[in-house]
């Protein structure tokens, strides 16, 4: 039962209260895109031991959706953003790497 | 033979006698007793039969980690299978009973599998597997079902009343022994909001039995003055009988709360379930002890040393006159030292160490225990009751020295940590040689959402076996009998030969022997979790509580490799089992989940509606008048809206506001067809597709503005499109200027269907509702009645057809004020049954029935409602895929039978031949099937191979006696140029 603080009303919110809507930042592709492109859209979804950008809804408050960093290894969640925007920000970034130096970056 | 010994006792009164039955046996116990100590003070030291080889069991241990004495108890609806013995507390009137045998206890024919025991070894279920095809369903299985499990199920329901709690704390300390207790006292004296839990009925866990000093303080004295403190602090919350069943993800814990257990008729709820919160978690669950690996180790009569200790000290239960100790470390003198002081005799010591020189080996020696170095036990003799014990070499193969009587044996292989609530959320182990024990690294513990360590453990769950060692972590000056290094001892004797190792038990409950294990690593199982799962051992409510590193130890030995490289199986919760009840709680029955109800419920409660589930709505399927069966009334609802008029409550229909400037763009992206042309005051019929290009809803939007539109979806699907909607005008088009609003409870809505509709809303009067004002697919607003209302011309049934929507509080006016006005042209309400059937006659499609989630609108010969001047929708490019834009598809049509019966729904037309897998070829399946009573026939429509090239075709279908000739039809059975719908 995850914890994740929702952006928009501040809610530390417990996870009976989201719903989960799988990884973050996304590119859309619609008609003509190639079939590799729209496969890799629809299918291909990454699985990384460690950081990852996830969508969430506060479904049971707000009913806003929000975007989550998070360790998918340690459960450690390094902060929570809007869902307006087509790559982290860069308090997001800076606290991914204080933790995790190592970190190769979003790809 | 076990019994009460006549003083002592810390945990009995004595005075409180309680009588309960085993196996219809009378027998008594004292207030303060567990079941396992007021069966064994009565004597009775064969509890059951085991799991596999029905071989005698009695007590092993004396807390959670027991793993042979599971009764059934109680009678009737408070039957209950594998009530573990050790931790029920003694209730006055408990019956119990044995389990796994037949015809009794003492006599039981499954004790035949011991005999054939090496026919049954590690994965002989998966063997017989192989075996002959009918061998397996009529020798190996009825035998298999017969002999195994355990315990029989309740047939009853629960009587039981079951509750669930929530709460937070800044510290949770799990245990309340001397750890926990020093743990709590430092936190609340902090300031912390502090819950201090433990499993058992008191506090003060193993040290006031094993002795010592605590602060200047016999143990018990320092318990009974660190509870005065704990309870004098406001911000402190003490509970026993609470067991921490699961640690979760962020700090969650679960905890399980006997609370009415032992009162059955007090009103008080059995169980109570907490959902906590945790900030710091302090494991303080203390140690368990390992049993030795020797033949014979699971004779009722062998035990673990601190259990034998437990039963004197705390219950006054003597396990046997004379007890044999057999040991590889300190801590086991301590029995020997408890069963001279109660006047108990102890013919030796065997210590597996080749030298006993520590201070309480010399203490027993003081006593004039005899004390055997180097030494094993070969085999405990005895099959009912441990009657002696063979003495031999530890390091040689089992060769007998010398026989002992004895009617208890005491083992002790050392202690393992109780680490499963550190481990549930990922916190890591380290091995820890001196010791042989894993113990929790404190550099890899769980982490909270902070990345902060969760966890914390604390005394012997952190490794440190010694009370000095305990309370020094504590800063809390203590000081017990030190204690010399102990010897890591897997298999007695060290060289054991298959006889001894094929009796030398490792799981208890599961049956699962030394050989087992090495059986399983000859046959290639090197992961511990393949051979957990090969061998079973560990599985059940042991979860590595007894069997676990003996079991690693004789895997990693078998496969050469130390046992940290082997690593230990996954500890999962709960911790020890938690009864359904509880999970449950009060989630069943009326509050299983909510019921959302319509304005116009009650009217149809009273109208002796037959209901029909809706996810969370209950919507009238039919309305049976006196004896009519369903049947009959679901025929007399659509001939009298066919021939008069009908009503129907369609509130439950999705109703979502869709407004801003933007909002033509939306709707364009989410149907397929086009949303932007619709004129203000027109309805338009749509469908959406999720992002692969399958049929997802279809309703009808109504154009109430030029910046907005009331979308109407499927009564199930209101809650999930508008999620969709906020999903994509959030996360994808957060530029549009969209806003929607889901206002499905703010309108009832009536369906008023029928040549006479239109006379009813005359008679109601306020609007001009004649075919030229008031055209099919418009909709207006204005009064009916003097009620408020909006009106929407589309139909569902092919009839003329108004669906009145109005604020939800006029709704069961407004449908009263039309029963009234209909009274004389026969109007009736009919169910989502006759909805069904007529909608199926004009060959309209229902999502869920058409549709499966796999199934394009093209398929449903629905091109009509596709657009192609769009550049794009949801599900445009997926339907452009090769796969979905070939014609050779299944496609929607009808179906008539040609002896006019009704096919079954879901019925299949196969092919000649089979695929690559064997299954039978098909070519189509019936989707809709329904007897019409319009048509006369039984109607039915059906997905089939290439459906519409091949009108007139006959196929058949599969039906409940051989198969059915149906002939391929156009998909509307009723008024094909649908005229009465437009009058």
């Amino acid at each position: 039962m995850l914890i994740l603080t929702c952006p928009y009303c501040g809610i530390r919110a417990e996870e009976t209260e989201l719903h989960a809507g799988g990884e973050a930042h996304l590119k859309r592709f619609g008609p003509g895109a190639s079939d590799a492109e729209f496969e890799t859209y629809l299918f291909a979804r990454k699985n990384p031991k460690g950081v990852h950008f996830e969508r969430w809804r506060h479904s049971a408050g707000c009913g806003k959706w929000f975007l989550a960093a998070r360790c998918t290894a340690t459960l450690e969640v390094f902060g929570t953003y809007s869902a307006q925007t087509t790559q982290p920000p860069k308090h997001i970034l800076d606290a991914i790497k204080a933790k995790r130096p190592n970190w190769e970056g979003l790809v | 033979m076990s019994t009460r010994l006549s003083k002592g006792g810390r945990l009995i009164d004595r005075a409180t006698s309680l009588s309960f039955s085993f196996n219809g046996k009378p027998m008594h116990g004292f207030a303060g007793d567990t079941l396992a100590s007021a069966l064994l003070g009565a004597g009775q030291s064969l509890l059951g039969r085991s799991f596999k080889y029905h071989r005698p069991r009695g007590l092993v241990g004396s807390g959670a980690e027991e793993p042979n004495a599971l009764v059934s108890m109680g009678r009737n609806a408070r039957f209950e299978p594998d009530q573990r013995t050790t931790t029920t507390e003694l209730f006055a009137g408990a019956e119990l009973k044995s389990q796994n045998h037949w015809p009794s206890l003492n006599t039981d024919i499954g004790e035949i599998n011991d005999k054939f025991s090496k026919f049954l070894p590690a994965g002989f279920y998966y063997k017989t597997f192989m075996g002959p095809r009918a061998a397996w369903k009529h020798l190996y299985e009825p035998i298999i079902r017969h002999s195994a499990g355990l315990g029989a199920a309740p047939k009853e329901a629960d009587p039981d009343r079951y509750e669930q709690a929530y709460t937070y704390a800044d510290v949770l300390v799990v245990g309340g022994g001397v750890a926990g207790l020093a743990a709590a006292l430092k936190h609340g004296a902090a300031g912390k909001r502090v819950w201090l839990v433990e499993q058992t009925a008191h506090w003060g866990g193993r040290t006031p039995v094993d002795g010592g000093q605590i602060d200047g303080l016999d143990p018990q004295a320092w318990v009974d003055q660190t509870l005065t403190r704990l309870k004098a602090m406001p911000n402190v919350t003490l509970r026993t009988r609470f067991m921490a069943a699961g640690l979760h993800d962020h700090g969650y814990v679960i905890g399980y709360e006997s609370v009415g257990e032992t009162a059955p008729d007090s009103g008080k709820p059995r169980h109570r379930l907490w959902r906590m919160r945790v900030g710091l978690t302090i494991t303080a669950t203390g140690a368990i002890e390992r049993p030795l690996a020797f033949a014979g180790n699971d004779v009722p009569g062998v035990m673990l040393a601190s259990a034998v200790r437990d039963y004197v000290v705390n219950w006054a239960v003597s396990p046997g006159d004379r007890t044999v100790i057999v040991t590889n470390n300190d801590d086991a003198y301590r029995t020997a030292l408890a069963l001279t002081e109660a006047g108990l005799t102890v013919p030796a010591i065997i210590d597996a160490r080749d030298s006993a020189i520590g201070e309480l080996p010399e203490l027993a020696r003081a006593k004039g225990i005899r004390v055997l170095e180097g030494r094993g036990i070969a085999r405990a003799l005895g099959r009912k009751s441990v009657t002696g014990v063979q003495i031999c070499a530890q390091a040689g193969e089992g060769g007998a020295v010398e026989d002992i009587a004895c009617d208890c044996v005491a083992m002790s292989g050392g202690w393992s940590p109780v680490v499963h609530l550190w481990s549930h959320c990922g916190g890591k182990l380290t091995w820890d040689d001196s010791h042989a024990m894993f113990r929790p690294d404190p550099d890899r513990p769980p982490l909270g959402d902070q990345g902060q360590a969760m966890v914390q453990a604390v005394g012997a769950a952190n490794g440190m076996l010694q009370l000095q060692d305990v309370m020094a972590e504590a800063n809390v000056p203590a000081f017990a009998e030190a204690e010399a290094a102990m010897s890591a001892v897997w298999l007695m004797p060290a060289g054991a030969g298959e006889a001894l190792k094929a009796k030398a038990f490792l799981d208890f409950q599961n049956d699962v022997k030394v050989s087992d294990v090495q059986l399983a690593a000859r046959e290639g199982f090197e992961s511990v979790e393949h051979t957990k799962r090969y061998t079973t051992l560990g599985m059940a409510t042991d979860q590595g509580k007894l069997s676990n590193i003996n079991g690693l130890a004789i895997l990693s030995d078998a496969l050469g490799q130390p046992i940290p490289a082997t690593g230990t199986t996954t500890f999962r919760p709960p911790y020890t089992p938690i009864s359904l009840g509880a999970v449950t709680a009060e989630a069943k029955g009326d509050l299983f989940q909510p019921l959302r109800r319509t304005p116009i419920q009650s009217w149809h409660e009273a109208h002796h509606a037959h209901w029909e589930p809706v996810g969370q709505w209950r919507r009238p399927y039919t309305y049976p008048r006196g004896e009519e069966t369903h049947r009959d009334s679901v025929n007399r609802e659509i001939l009298n809206t066919r021939e008069n008029v009908g009503l129907l409550d369609a509130s439950t229909l999705g109703k979502i506001l869709v407004k801003g400037p933007d909002a033509g763009k939306f709707l364009d992206m989410l149907y397929t067809n086009m949303m932007s042309t619709l004129k203000v005051g027109k309805c338009r019929y749509g469908l959406m597709c999720n992002e692969n290009g399958f049929l997802m809803d279809d309703g009808v939007v109504a154009r109430l503005s030029e910046d907005s539109f009331l979308v109407h979806t499927t009564s199930g699907g209101a809650e999930h499109i508008h999620g969709w909607m906020e999903d994509w005008l959030q996360c994808e088009w957060w530029d549009w200027k969209v806003y929607t609003a889901n206002l499905t409870e703010a309108f009832a809505q009536i369906a008023v269907v029928g040549p006479k509709a239109r006379m009813i809303l005359e008679r109601l009067g306020g609007m001009d509702v004649s075919a030229d004002a008031f055209p099919f697919m418009a909709w207006q607003e204005g009064e009916l009645g003097g009620i408020p209302v909006r009106v929407f011309r589309i139909s569902f049934s092919g009839e003329l057809s108004y669906e009145i929507a109005a604020p939800a509080s006029r709704g069961l006016e407004l449908w009263e004020v039309l029963v009234d006005a209909g009274s004389d042209l026969g109007v009736m309400p009919y169910g989502t049954e006759a909805l069904h059937v007529m909608r199926a006659e004009k060959g309209f499609i229902m999502i869920g029935d058409e549709t499966d989630g796999t199934v394009i609108p093209q398929d449903l010969n629905l091109n009509w409602a596709i657009s192609k001047k769009k550049a794009d929708f949801l599900g445009k490019r997926a339907q452009e895929r090769s796969y979905l834009a070939n014609p050779d598809r299944w496609k929607l049509v009808g179906l008539e039978t040609l002896d006019g019966s009704v096919l079954p729904d879901g019925s299949h037309a196969p092919l000649d031949g089979f695929n690559a897998n064997g299954q039978r070829l098909l070519q189509g399946r019936v989707t809709s099937t329904y007897y019409s009573p319009t048509v006369k026939k039984g109607i039915a429509m059906a997905l089939v191979h290439r459906g519409p090239d091949r009108i007139g075709e006959e196929i058949a279908f599969q039906g409940e006696n051989g198969m059915v000739a149906c002939r391929i039809v156009d998909q509307v059975f009723y008024d094909t140029e649908g005229a009465k719908q437009n009058v």
